[in-house]
């Protein structure tokens, strides 16, 4: 039976590249070296409910059809639509991002990722102040003090911790966790937490008058500290500027509590600052924690081919972006889209209810691997092959160091990038003909 | 009995293990629940699994009752999923980004339900 080592793992953006696959008719039994997310992915992928075949909403009820026929309706959606939402593209490969941006400029599209509810406030955040950044690897080989802030890796990026940062052995760090300092910075005792030489318990989206209190410590103005920063008593805060102040290289990994908490981008905006405060007297980076796995391609591509990352507006003929505006959540509750297509992402779980509420007035189009609660509020449904076990592509973890993930079995479900490029080509015929 | 809490949403490793099985019941027992410290349960008279109906200005859901002691008091942990996003904020003062943190909500015993994700969605067909 074959055996396939260093297979990609595409769930998170630890994008893990050393899971090693048993394959046996066409159907991987056994799976080494993956955490729990990844085992559901591989592994579960049999188990879980597959959208087996093309499906049309007729009188409420979605119902089988052709794959031409979907195709079809779909491509009536975009060309009718004055204003189409496309919406995800990030559990897929950047060749299928590519091919999307591709369909949203042909039909005057918005375009976002899933950074929409996720790192969307780091990206403008780096636009204000940059992104000190470095791989994963540098930080396996030189952090010796993590912070995780805002960010519970045991859950959401379970072998993060072993792989590439508190538990890992490197090069200058080959007393592994012994060597290191980890710091937790959240507003509940997580999992994560508990493993932390330090814990620092914030008051709920008050991130950034901590970042800001730390600045003003690591510039020499402890003066001006008062007595709590919140939450947090003063000596707290020196306490851990200090340690700061005195690593050899500090990585600061950075998830939702900053990015979804009171002041937004702001927190990631300050931390950038502190970071390049902290180069003053040390090394210091910072590395958002990415959710879906290919979430930072879908930046790289979308930046190369438009010159923005997320939130693309094409109905002017060039892209233009204003996230405040043209992303994917203000759109939604304004109104605005007539219809929408929403691929290898769940805007339907993963969106507030004024935003569903709109996409189940309008026309959906889901092109998804799975049965999900986008499925229930679509109107044309497409199959899709998973990328990364069903085939090849390329994914960008959350580093942005690029990852070629394998075709581990074989599948009668075209690839998102294939169904792309057919309801391009569609929409193109049907452009001509009018 | 009536608690005030502030609620915040984020992953667990059994919503991620589930992200590609919502269909399933594992999802459900996986997002429909609301976590809250031992004091906080106590001030509601709820225990373990007990219902719990989540109310903000922006809708109400109906969960179950969880205890975490790593919560403060007064804070509210639902799981990411539709489940809390039926009460999250949809406001994104302008940066794109819903607030999926820090939602005034209140919190009290109820005789309802949790809804299952498919009848949860088929309430915004019908709207």
């Amino acid at each position: 039976m074959p055996v396939i080592k260093d297979a990609v793992c595409s769930l998170c953006g630890s994008l893990c590249d050393d899971i090693t696959v048993t394959v046996e008719n066409n159907k991987i039994t056994k799976i080494e070296n993956a955490c729990i997310l990844g085992h559901s992915k591989f592994v579960g992928m049999f188990e879980h409910d597959r959208i087996e075949t093309p499906m049309i909403r007729k009188d409420g009820e979605l119902v089988p059809v052709p794959y031409e026929e979907a195709i079809e309706a779909a491509a009536k959606i975009l060309v009718n639509s004055k204003r189409t939402l496309s919406y995800g593209w990030c559990s897929t490969s950047c060749e299928a991002v590519s091919g999307a941006i591709q369909l949203a400029e042909e039909t005057g599209s918005i375009i976002d990722s899933t950074a929409n509810v996720c790192h969307g406030p780091s990206a403008l955040a780096a636009q204000e102040k940059g992104s000190p950044s470095a791989t994963l690897g540098e930080i396996k080989n030189r952090a010796d003090v993590i912070i995780f802030w805002g960010c519970n890796p045991v859950h959401a990026h379970p072998r993060h911790m072993v792989r590439y940062s508190s538990f890992s052995k490197g090069l200058f760090t080959e007393k592994g966790r012994k060597g290191r300092t980890m710091i937790v910075v959240d507003v509940r005792k997580t999992d994560t937490a508990k493993l932390a030489d330090r814990y620092v318990e914030i008051e709920q989206g008050s991130d950034l008058l901590l970042v800001t209190a730390l600045r003003s410590i690591v510039n020499g103005h402890e003066d001006v500290i008062p007595k709590t920063v919140a939450g947090v008593p003063k000596a707290e805060v020196v306490e851990l500027a200090e340690t700061l102040k005195n690593a050899k290289f500090v990585c600061i990994f950075f998830g939702m509590g900053v990015t979804q908490s009171r002041s937004k981008y702001k927190n990631g905006d300050a931390m950038s600052s502190l970071i390049s405060d902290l180069n003053q007297h040390t090394k210091a980076v910072m590395i958002g924690m990415r959710g879906h796995y290919n979430v930072t391609g879908f930046g790289q591509v979308a930046t190369w081919e438009t010159g923005f990352p997320m939130a693309i507006d094409f109905a002017r003929g060039y892209p233009y972006y204003n996230p405040g505006e043209t992303g994917a959540n203000d759109l939604l509750v304004r109104e605005e889209p007539d219809a929408a297509i929403i691929a290898a992402a769940d805007a339907g779980a993963h969106f507030p209810q004024k935003a569903v509420r709109h996409l189940a007035r309008i026309p959906v189009i889901q092109i998804d691997p799975y049965a999900n609660p986008t499925t229930e509020i679509a109107d044309v449904v497409i199959p899709a092959a998973v990328v990364g076990i069903e085939a090849e592509g390329t994914a960008y973890r959350m580093d942005a160091i690029s990852l070629r993930m394998k075709k581990l079995i074989d599948s009668k479900f075209k690839t998102d990038e294939e169904i792309v490029k057919d309801l391009t080509e569609k929409v193109r015929e049907m452009k001509r003909g009018a | 009995m009536k608690i005030k809490a502030n609620l915040i949403s984020g992953r667990t490793a059994d919503q991620g293990a589930h992200l590609e099985a919502k269909t399933h019941k594992g999802y459900f027992d996986a997002c429909t629940y609301c976590e809250l410290n031992s004091a906080d349960l106590e001030r509601l008279g709820a225990s373990e699994g007990d219902n719990l109906k989540v109310t903000t200005e922006f809708g109400e859901v109906v969960v179950f009752a969880k205890a975490n002691e790593g919560n403060p008091e007064g804070l509210a942990f639902i799981p990411m999923g539709p489940w809390a996003n039926a009460v999250l904020s949809p406001d994104t003062h302008g940066c794109g980004m819903p607030g999926f943190k820090g939602v005034p909500a209140e919190i009290e015993v109820t005789d309802e339900k949790p809804l299952e994700m498919k009848a949860l969605m088929k309430k915004y067909m019908e709207d």
